[in-house]
């Protein structure tokens, strides 16, 4: 198969996520999860795990999945040790005899399921070497159970739990930098992406991580236009807008060298990301001006190290 | 083949002559040697168990959970603290109707932290739709592993089992013990063949939904049902295992109950001094007798209010506190078994054994004394008493 990408050909593939499901419209999370699964070659079999989610409520609602593959769900924060389970399981049955071809292993979990709750699963599944891919569809907050924040959600930013009043200004933390998390278990894959323009960063890392054998993550900004409150039919501009604000880098990290994949032609001011979205509404109000200096410092500082360590 | 063999160890050979596909290993106090041994016949190629060494026992459950819905055999072991974490993921095994195999080795919960024995833990599980079958010794801990296999996985069962050990009393003591032959084993558990599994080629299958409610009770009451077939399963293995062994088990043991009047209700290792106080009590006219439940889920109340239809007054003995202000989990469920009986015996909850806390000879002795003067009186005192603790008045 030829390795260049071509988004024609890829979106002739059959779905592996279908229709139907009940994800709102304008979600990330489908175009990330259809996104990934399509980089799974066509000959090959996955077994896609799911932690509990919006993603898993709407794509499983009993008696109807979207996934033509086969899918499991078990909780909250333990989708990383029910892959490594089931890769447990396959390795058993193959060694017996019981099990024919190749059947590739990809966990999907939101922010709250791999940040936060599930951080302890993910990290001895990425110890213990299994080969899986972890993708987490990182939409900055718990959104399933009505937008709290969780240790994704950027500072600033308000939700239910952050809310923002008279003394409240929203999440008083920085976003937890998880993808470095996963870099300092020196597995062999880690990159971070985003669902933006033909989809081929999503896919050339999709792809990779799948094929790469052992433990690989991918970070995947998922926006949300509920949660994030921004028009739904704005969702590439918002993803778009994160990565050329640097607010969102996309690079990578193979066998422990780093890599930028994309860098903006012109590097934006993160206040064109964040005034699109009304959590972030409270920013541009008069005398709040700091925040959106804060921000954007934070953001420089964490840009000039990566290019540091790209040697970009 | 007779053997010298701890608790642990019993189980373990089990484990070893199973074979299972896949088991998730994480150590506690006092269930850490069996994955260990497990561990060691992995390395000396004596099984191929693809043997997962968690970073929980949360994990090791999911572990379990995940492996068996994709078409392997899992088993696991745990206890107290282990098996608590565990206990939202118990409830996901039996509801995907997984059967697991897990051996707890029971220990009392923290806190305060305790390592020594007590049924608290398993306990706190008993409704998670886990079979649990429960051992007096290591014999019964080794027989009652293997049995669990053909129970759970039966078609009209398909739900996890926990078999229940004494924790240091049954799992640490060293006793002489019959095993069997591995083909024999195999040959008693048959091969795992479920009909539909995630990793089944021909038919891709999704497990665990977002279940909604109009599917939800359905599917709980499925559940249920499979709980209630598995007494008669359990009554089929152990009639299988008996013409294989020569050992034979039922739901629960009756010991010197044909006529007895002054009766004990308990569970685990305890039975064995139960035993000797009854037989000393029976020398001098008594007419003591003992029932130790074996099977707890499902809970054998028809039969359990049959074998003690004709006696006058029972002390139930609770291994774990419950905190119901209203006795032990064992007696709301004797009591209960009871309430369509014509005539009922008297009653009494004794909560007993807690954290390791010894139990003897002279404790049961007393004990029926106290049941022989509530028959004789009909007067019951208090309902609901502790054994041995030292701060109140022993009134046990
Ligand atoms: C142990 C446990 N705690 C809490 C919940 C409730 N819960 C379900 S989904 C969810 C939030 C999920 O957030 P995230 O992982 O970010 O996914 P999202 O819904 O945002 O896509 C929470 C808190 C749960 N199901 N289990
Ligand atoms: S709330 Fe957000 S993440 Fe959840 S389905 Fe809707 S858009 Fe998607
Ligand atoms: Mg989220």
């Amino acid at each position: 198969m030829s390795t260049v990408y071509n988004l024609k050909r890829e979106a002739e593939k059959p779905a592996r996520l279908t229709g139907g499901h009940r994800l709102c419209a304008g979600c990330g999370a489908g175009i990330v999860v259809s996104g990934v699964l399509r980089a799974l070659d066509k000959e090959d079999r996955a077994v896609v795990v799911n932690a509990t989610s919006c993603l898993e409520v709407s794509t499983f609602m009993y008696p109807y999945t979207a996934y033509m593959d086969s899918y499991i769900h078990s909780a909250f924060e333990n989708s990383a040790a029910t892959c490594s389970g089931v890769i447990a399981a396959y390795n058993a049955l193959k060694r017996r005899g019981k099990v024919e071809g190749t059947v590739k292993f990809i966990t999907f979990g939101g922010d709250g399921g791999t940040y936060d709750i599930g951080l302890q699963s993910l990290s001895g599944a990425m110890e213990r070497g299994h080969d899986m891919v972890y993708v987490c569809y990182d939409n900055e907050a718990y959104m399933n159970t009505g937008i709290q924040r969780s240790s994704s959600t950027p500072h600033f930013a308000r939700t239910t739990t952050t809310p923002v009043g008279s003394v409240g200004q929203g999440k008083k933390q920085n976003k937890k930098d998880l993808t470095e998390i996963l870099v300092a278990h020196n597995i062999p894959y880690i990159a971070q992406t985003a669902p933006i323009g033909n989809f081929k960063d999503l896919h050339t890392k999709s792809y990779k991580a799948i094929y790469t054998k052992g433990p690989c993550f991918l970070n995947v900004l998922s926006p949300c236009p509920r949660g994030w409150d921004y028009p739904t039919e704005k969702l590439a501009e918002v993803a778009m807008l994160a990565v050329d604000t640097c607010v969102w880098p996309l690079y990578e990290v193979e066998e422990g060298v780093w890599r930028l994949t994309y860098i903006p032609k012109k590097k934006l001011p993160v206040e064109d990301f964040l005034r699109l979205q009304g959590r972030f509404r409270h920013m541009f109000q008069k005398g709040n001006e700091w925040m959106i200096e804060e921000a954007q410092a934070y953001v420089d500082q964490k840009w000039e190290r990566l290019l540091e360590r790209t040697g970009a | 083949m007779n053997n010298c063999l701890s608790g642990n160890e019993a189980v373990a050979y089990a484990i070893k002559q199973i074979n299972p596909d896949v088991m998730g290993a994480f150590p506690i106090t006092p269930s850490t040697e069996i994955p260990q041994y497990v561990a060691q016949y992995v390395a000396d190629g004596e099984v191929n168990t693809e043997y997962v060494t968690v970073e929980s026992e949360h994990s090791s459950m999911s572990v379990c959970i995940a492996a068996q819905a994709a078409g392997a055999r899992s088993v696991c072991a745990t206890s107290s603290c282990g098996l608590a974490l565990m206990y939202e993921v118990l409830y996901v095994a039996a509801s995907c109707r997984l059967p697991i195999t897990l051996a707890c080795v029971n220990r009392a919960l923290s806190g305060p932290i305790n390592i020594n024995n007590d049924h608290s833990d398993s306990m706190g599980a008993r409704d998670t739709g886990w079979i649990q079958i429960y051992a007096e010794n290591n014999q019964e801990a080794y027989d009652n592993f293997l049995m669990a296999v053909p129970i759970g996985e039966a078609p009209s069962v398909r739900l996890p089992v926990m078999t229940c050990m004494d924790g240091f009393i049954t799992s640490h003591a060293v006793e002489n013990i019959e095993l069997m032959e591995t083909d024999v084993v195999r040959k008693f558990i048959r091969e795992y063949n479920p009909e539909n599994y995630l990793l089944k080629k021909e038919n891709p299958l999704a497990v665990g939904p977002y279940d909604v409610s109009p599917y939800y009770m359905e599917h709980k009451v499925l559940e249920a049902e499979a709980m209630k077939a598995a007494k008669a399963r359990i009554l089929e293995v152990t009639a299988e295992f008996e013409k294989i062994s020569g050992r034979h088990y039922g739901l629960f043991e009756e010991y010197r109950m044909e006529d007895a009047e002054l009766a004990l209700v308990l569970i685990g290792s305890s039975a064995g001094t139960a035993k000797a106080a009854v037989d000393k009590l029976r020398e001098d006219g008594i007419k003591a007798g003992l029932v130790k439940i074996r099977v707890f889920r499902p809970f054998p109340s028809e039969e359990l209010a049959r074998a003690l239809a004709g006696t006058k007054a029972v002390a139930v003995m609770d291994k774990s506190e419950g905190f119901s202000a209203n006795g032990g989990p064992l007696f709301a469920e004797t009591r209960s078994a009871l309430y369509d009986l014509k005539e009922r015996p008297y009653l009494i909850d004794i909560v007993f054994g807690l954290g390791g806390r010894d139990v003897n000879t002279e404790d049961i002795e007393k004990l029926f004394g106290r049941l022989a003067n509530i028959a004789v009186t009909g007067e019951i005192g208090p309902v609901y008493t502790h054994m041995g603790q030292r701060s109140k008045e022993e009134k046990a």
